[in-house]
């Protein structure tokens, strides 16, 4: 039963990850001027010979379709094209980087999951009082924020006001990068054993993961409200009450469980956008992520860094959505009969 | 037979206007202190945008080299910046670009997504499988990395940048349009219409269409926050509005450049904040008055 219903969202993913490439094909098209320009240095560009081995080793002297399963071909082989601007394959670019996002996106996930959870269950345990409409306000308030704003009001205030976090970058600049392993710092420092570096990694984590997390937890907080004030108006809520549990065993024990199967979905949706808010939250604090690396590249139009980006986070924003439907699918047997 | 369907349309209308479905959502809306907060801030801020080139005669792009760079003080609420330039009234001419640009986007992604959405799930079949798979390629991306490529490759500026959030947001209302459609067009009264000879194109504007609004309304009333947000983020780096416009994005920009002047970067955070949870307000408010099960909680 659940390997078919895994076979049919598989049979739904697939195309969608085609249908991807197919966006980022044509967005890379739209550029106006002719992407060799930006490639060639200027006196290789003034030179006939030097541009059409350039077009044939692209292929761009071939139909847009033809282009597109060039593109296909190479993308199949991981090759996503070479970087304008740091004259190495992006895909290089990217692995290198991507794991510092990860590493942020994964700490934003913890403090969103956890505070969130909390505000929601406090506000729907304490329905329509003070401490409901504060956790509310707080959840909005992490919704409304702009983050690339809030990440420069909180520098200002723990770094540079209160000296309570570390400024921007993974680690202080006088210490050294651990030796590249997985890439995460916090796994690295202690595959290297320096507790320090380790404690210092997790310092730098925080003020950029609170502000990443910042709207996914005025998500989470939301959803988890809603879907548990539901829950607790059920009457198995009330069976278990009228038979004499602990109301925290009827909160905790009966009706949170329920009410986190809807919350599980968005927690996983979530994870996607964190990936994405990276893009801005990484410019404000120097982190030498995907996100950055995008922005760098954008400002200086280098186009396949660019699509390159935008390509791995479609792509793992996909592989989650699949992989939550997929836990929605255990969570909840009634998802795989539909 | 038709005149038998306008006789049901005139009797619907009779009904008092205190009875009609949009005075009650106004009603339960006016209830709610928040939504009361959310739509005082913003219609300051559609006030401000509207009259302030009359109240505030002041050209924000004009420097001041002698009063550079000023915290904020009685002369200058909000500080000046590296130009000179007086913050505050920067800030009250971004609300002619940001509010226009966020109201703009939303407005152009809701007509073309809901005329998509309504011929989807209206004509069905094989135009309705294009159409949503469409849908589904560019819903498959995060909206600011999306928007940032689109904005990328068709070249800096704050036109390029509006586009990108179109093309970004349209799926989304052509999704929600396509599933009121199909749920409204198996309803008894639909089908009473049809029975009574009604037209397709007239069951679709009459009896249809209308009954498809509400979702619609507070998607877009929280999407023009999430839209402004988008626009700010595009200019933040450097995708959107360039410099000298006080385009609020833009002026974060600026300030983030200018580190230790706080002020420079903390004011338009400040407006796109307040507009944003205003209209966050206002979208709770809505959703919660536009349902009836909620209207009485």
């Amino acid at each position: 039963m659940l390997g078919r219903f895994v076979l049919r969202r598989l049979i739904v993913t697939v195309p969608l990850l085609l249908g991807i490439t197919l966006v980022t094909f044509t967005v890379s098209h739209l550029i106006p001027a002719d992407p060799l320009m930006a490639i060639l240095p200027e006196r290789a560009a003034n030179d006939p010979e030097i541009v059409r081995m350039y077009r044939e080793r692209w292929g761009l002297d071939r139909s847009l379709p033809e282009q597109y399963l060039y593109y296909l071909r190479n993308l199949l082989r991981g090759d996503l094209g070479e970087s304008y601007t740091s004259r190495r394959p992006v895909a290089q670019d990217l692995r290198e980087r991507f794991p510092a996002t990860v590493e942020l996106a994964l700490a934003a996930m913890l403090f969103a999951v956890t505070v969130g959870l909390v505000l929601g269950v406090v506000s729907a345990v304490w329905y329509e009082r003070w401490i409901d409409h504060l956790a509310r306000v707080i959840a909005l308030v992490g919704v409304s924020l702009p983050v690339f704003w809030l990440g420069l009001l909180a520098l200002q205030l723990f770094y540079a006001n209160l000296r309570l976090l570390p400024g921007p970058g993974r680690i202080d600049p006088r210490l050294t990068a651990p030796p590249f392993r997985t890439g995460f710092y916090t796994i690295d420092s202690l595959l290297a054993g320096d507790f320090a570096l380790f404690l210092n990694v997790l310092a730098h984590l925080v003020l950029p993961g609170m502000v990443l997390g910042s709207y996914a937890m005025g998500i989470i907080a939301r959803m988890t409200r809603s879907a548990l004030l539901d829950v607790l108006q059920a009457d198995y809520i009330r069976t278990a009450r009228a038979k004499g549990l602990a109301e925290r065993r009827v909160v905790l024990g009966h009706a949170l469980r329920n009410a986190l199967i809807p919350t599980v979905t968005v927690i996983g949706l979530t994870f996607g956008s964190l990936l994405a808010g990276a893009v801005l939250t990484e410019t404000i604090f120097a982190w030498p992520g995907i996100g950055r690396y995008a922005v760098d590249a954008a400002m200086k139009l280098d186009l396949p860094a660019v699509m390159g980006v935008t390509l791995l986070i479609a792509v793992v924003y996909v592989v989650i959505n699949f992989v939550t439907d997929v836990l929605y699918g255990v969570l909840d047997p009634r998802i795989r009969v539909q | 037979m038709t005149a038998t369907v306008r006789t049901a349309d005139r009797l619907a209308l009779q009904r008092g206007w205190s009875e009609r479905p949009v005075w009650q959502t106004v009603r339960a809306l006016l209830r709610r202190p928040s939504a009361l907060v959310g739509l005082a801030v913003l219609v300051f801020w559609i006030g401000v945008a509207l009259t302030v080139s009359f109240i505030v005669p002041f050209d924000p792009l004009v420097t001041d080299v002698t009063a550079r760079l000023q915290p904020p003080s009685a002369s200058h609420w909000f500080g000046t910046d590296d130009l000179g330039r007086d913050i505050f009234r920067r800030t009250l001419y971004g609300a002619r670009i940001s509010l226009p640009a966020g109201f703009l986007t939303v407005a152009g992604a809701l007509a073309i997504g809901s005329v998509i959405g309504a011929i989807a799930g209206y004509a069905g079949g094989w135009v309705d499988t294009i159409l949503m798979r469409l849908a589904d390629m560019v819903l498959a991306f995060p909206s600011i990395v999306l928007a940032m490529a689109i904005a990328a490759a068709l070249g800096p500026g704050l036109k390029n940048a509006l586009i990108a959030i179109v093309v970004v947001l349209w799926p989304e209302y052509a999704r929600l349009m396509r599933a009121q459609v199909l749920a409204v067009k198996t309803q008894e009264f639909v089908t009473a219409a049809e029975s009574l000879g009604a037209s397709r194109l007239r069951l679709f504007l009459v009896h249809i269409l209308p009954n498809t609004q509400a979702p619609i309304v507070v998607k877009a009333t929280l999407d023009v926050g999430a839209a402004i947000v988008l626009t700010a983020g595009l200019s933040f780096i450097g995708l959107g509005a360039v410099p000298p416009e006080p385009e609020w994005g833009a002026m974060i920009r600026e300030g983030q450049r200018r580190f230790s002047q706080w002020w420079m970067a903390t004011f338009p955070g400040l407006a796109i904040f307040s507009v944003v949870m205003a209209l966050n307000f206002l979208g709770d408010g809505l959703r919660d008055a536009l349902d009836p099960r909620r209207r009485r909680r």
